[in-house]
């Protein structure tokens, strides 16, 4: 099985909106089936345009998608019923419960009466929704709505998962509950997802590979372990124990690359050949005669990858939790 | 997982899906006490104040009851259809707005199961609303000449207004996708049926341009077929305008909105 039969391809795909920029700009990308495969990138990059494109919702202006092995402009309702969708907005009826919301799904799905039930109350139990199952989702919180979301989108078993941003907003327990369910339909049901964030962590953490996406076109692509080794390097932190000596560890750490802005008392450079560099740089502060408080090795980030990428840092990119005051679950 | 997808239906049932979509119009209706009550009230409010103010009227020569309750309530049933116009318009831009849609769109669904569905729940209103006002006209001592029959046939005639009226939202909602665009729709509505014989029989008025504009209404001849029931009792040709304009509407709006609806749906 490869990504044209089973799983997600796009070729050059673009999709302009009238009066507006080029939301997505030349978007080609394969993903395997059974992958989760992370996209990357700041709000308005595109994602959820291509997420819209992927799933039937927004025809591309130009280019050709297939998803499942069908085409997304020609075989849209066969598209549609190998894929699930939790887009960015849980899309819920306030007045109707859980429960209802997978009665209703069920039917829409043309599950068999035995099948209604039981699926949906699975489905539930799974997303941890049996005590609020039948209170209405208009007072639930933002956390059990994606997580009712998620469950809908579930329901008939699909063998490709979009989640467009799943946890933001979300609290860190309900982030790693999802985190955990996207692991299980990926490893255990072979679930193709294909997931959208802005949180470098998120995708470090789930994705197989990552396509990062800015301005609407994937500026990188790769495993997390593949990008970071590729493009960002490690840096190091030196603070030297004589406050005093700081020029002189500047002008020693300097030859092995470029100085990056640190905290007061210490020097920062990214390495230019990596942690091989860590031995000399110990040597030629000691011959220096500089003695060290202390001396730390940063792994490269995601974030380093998109800034060598963009030029720019990725925006919004802090944890999902530090900033989750609309979830009162 | 590929096993367990093997079991769900090739084709699934359209029946069953109109059912599921019926029964989530109907409980979204019961659960909006902000949008069930203006329209379960309102017309009752307005009823009282047009009886109130407006009795006299029926001494003018040709009024054709002695009863203005009589009169007036004819009035009601389509003060809230119009309302219908609103519900089934805001419950399908809502939708449109908070992504349900979408949601809706990425299932099986067929386009005429939404409409279907949808309509299930605006027609089975409508009933209630015409027992309700019919009841409290009956209650207050109004007249219903054309007997139970009678009765059947409003409540007929009231539905397929409705659900003529009801397409006008849907429209309104498809096109825009805006709940906001709806509710703006709303006072022109009003207009359409103040400039009506709602308040006064079309021979009573003597103003020119306000009889030309009832003449033209085809809201008018909705209001006198439903009236005639309650006053005259059998009027084959009043009743059968009123049944013409209001099944004409009704197939018109309903029409373009299914087209509508199935552009969306149809990416």
């Amino acid at each position: 099985m490869s990504a044209a039969d089973e799983g997600i391809t796009a070729e050059d795909l673009v999709r302009e909106f009238r009066n507006g920029p080029r939301a997505v700009d030349g978007i080609s990308l394969a993903v395997e089936p059974g992958e989760i495969y992370g996209f990357l990138g700041p709000n308005g990059a595109g994602k959820s345009t291509t997420v819209h494109i992927l799933t039937t919702l927004l025809p591309p202006t130009s280019g050709k998608a297939t998803v499942g092995g069908f085409d997304v402009v020609d075989q849209g309702p066969a598209v549609r019923g190998v894929i699930g969708a939790a887009l960015q907005e849980a899309a819920l009826d306030p007045h109707l419960t859980a429960r209802e919301h997978m009665r209703l799904q069920t039917a829409l799905q043309g599950l068999p009466h035995a099948e209604r039930v039981s699926r949906g109350d699975e489905l539930i139990e799974r997303v941890g929704l049996e005590e609020a199952a039948d209170r209405k989702v208009g007072g639930y919180s933002g956390g059990m709505k994606r997580r009712l979301d998620l469950a809908l989108a579930l329901v008939h078993w699909p063998r490709v998962l979009f989640l467009d941003e799943p946890t933001t907003g979300l609290d860190p327990q309900s982030r790693s509950a999802l985190w955990e369910e996207v692991e299980r339909l990926s490893g255990e049901e072979g679930v193709t997802v294909f997931l959208t964030t802005q949180y470098l962590e998120e995708a470090d953490h789930l994705a197989n590979r990552v396509g990062i996406i800015d301005a609407g076109r994937i500026v990188a692509e790769g495993t997390p372990a593949e990008l970071k080794s590729e493009i960002g390097r490690p840096s190091v932190v030196v603070a030297p124990s004589d406050p005093g000596r700081l020029e002189d560890t500047a002008a020693v750490l300097e030859r092995f690359g470029k100085s990056l802005p640190a905290e007061k008392g210490t020097v920062e450079v990214r390495l230019d050949r990596g942690v091989d560099e860590l031995g000399a740089i110990v040597r030629e502060l000691d011959a220096a005669g500089i003695g060290l408080a202390s001396l730390v090795l940063n792994e490269p980030t995601l974030d380093d990858v998109f800034l060598a990428k963009t030029g720019h840092h990725l925006e919004g990119e802090a944890l999902p939790g530090e900033d989750d005051s609309g979830d009162d679950e | 997982m590929t096993g367990a997808s093997l079991t769900i239906q090739s084709e699934p049932v359209i029946g069953l899906q109109i059912r599921a979509l019926a029964t989530r119009s109907v409980l979204r209706m019961i659960r909006s006490p902000a949008t069930l009550v203006p329209t379960l009230v309102f017309p009752i409010f307005l009823l009282a104040v047009n009886v109130g103010g407006l009795d006299s009227a029926t001494e003018l020569p040709g009024f054709p009851t002695d009863s203005y309750l009589t009169f007036a309530l004819a009035f009601t049933f389509i003060q809230s259809a119009i309302f219908s116009t609103m519900n089934a318009g805001q419950a399908v831009s809502q939708d449109i707005e908070n992504g349900f849609f979408d949601r809706l769109v990425l299932t099986p669904m067929r386009p005429s199961a939404l409409m279907v569905g949808q309509l299930t729940g605006l027609a089975l209103l409508g009933v209630f609303q015409a027992f309700l006002y019919l009841t409290i006209g009956l209650v207050f001592g109004a007249d219903f000449a054309a007997g139970p029959a009678g009765v059947a046939v409003l409540l007929l005639l009231v539905v397929i207004i409705s659900l003529g009226f009801g397409g006008i939202g849907l429209i309104m909602a498809l096109k825009t996708g805006s709940s906001e665009a709806v509710q703006g729709m709303f006072p022109l509505m009003f207009v359409l049926l103040f400039f009506s014989s709602m308040a006064l029989p079309r021979d009573l008025i003597e103003t020119t341009w306000f009889r030309t504009i009832t003449d033209l209404n085809p809201v008018s001849y909705l209001i006198e077929a439903l009236r005639s029931l309650m006053i005259t009792g059998w009027d084959p040709p009043v009743l059968a305008a009123g049944f013409a304009i209001a099944i004409v509407l009704a197939l018109i709006t309903i029409s373009i909105a299914a087209k509508l609806l199935a552009g969306r749906m149809d990416r």
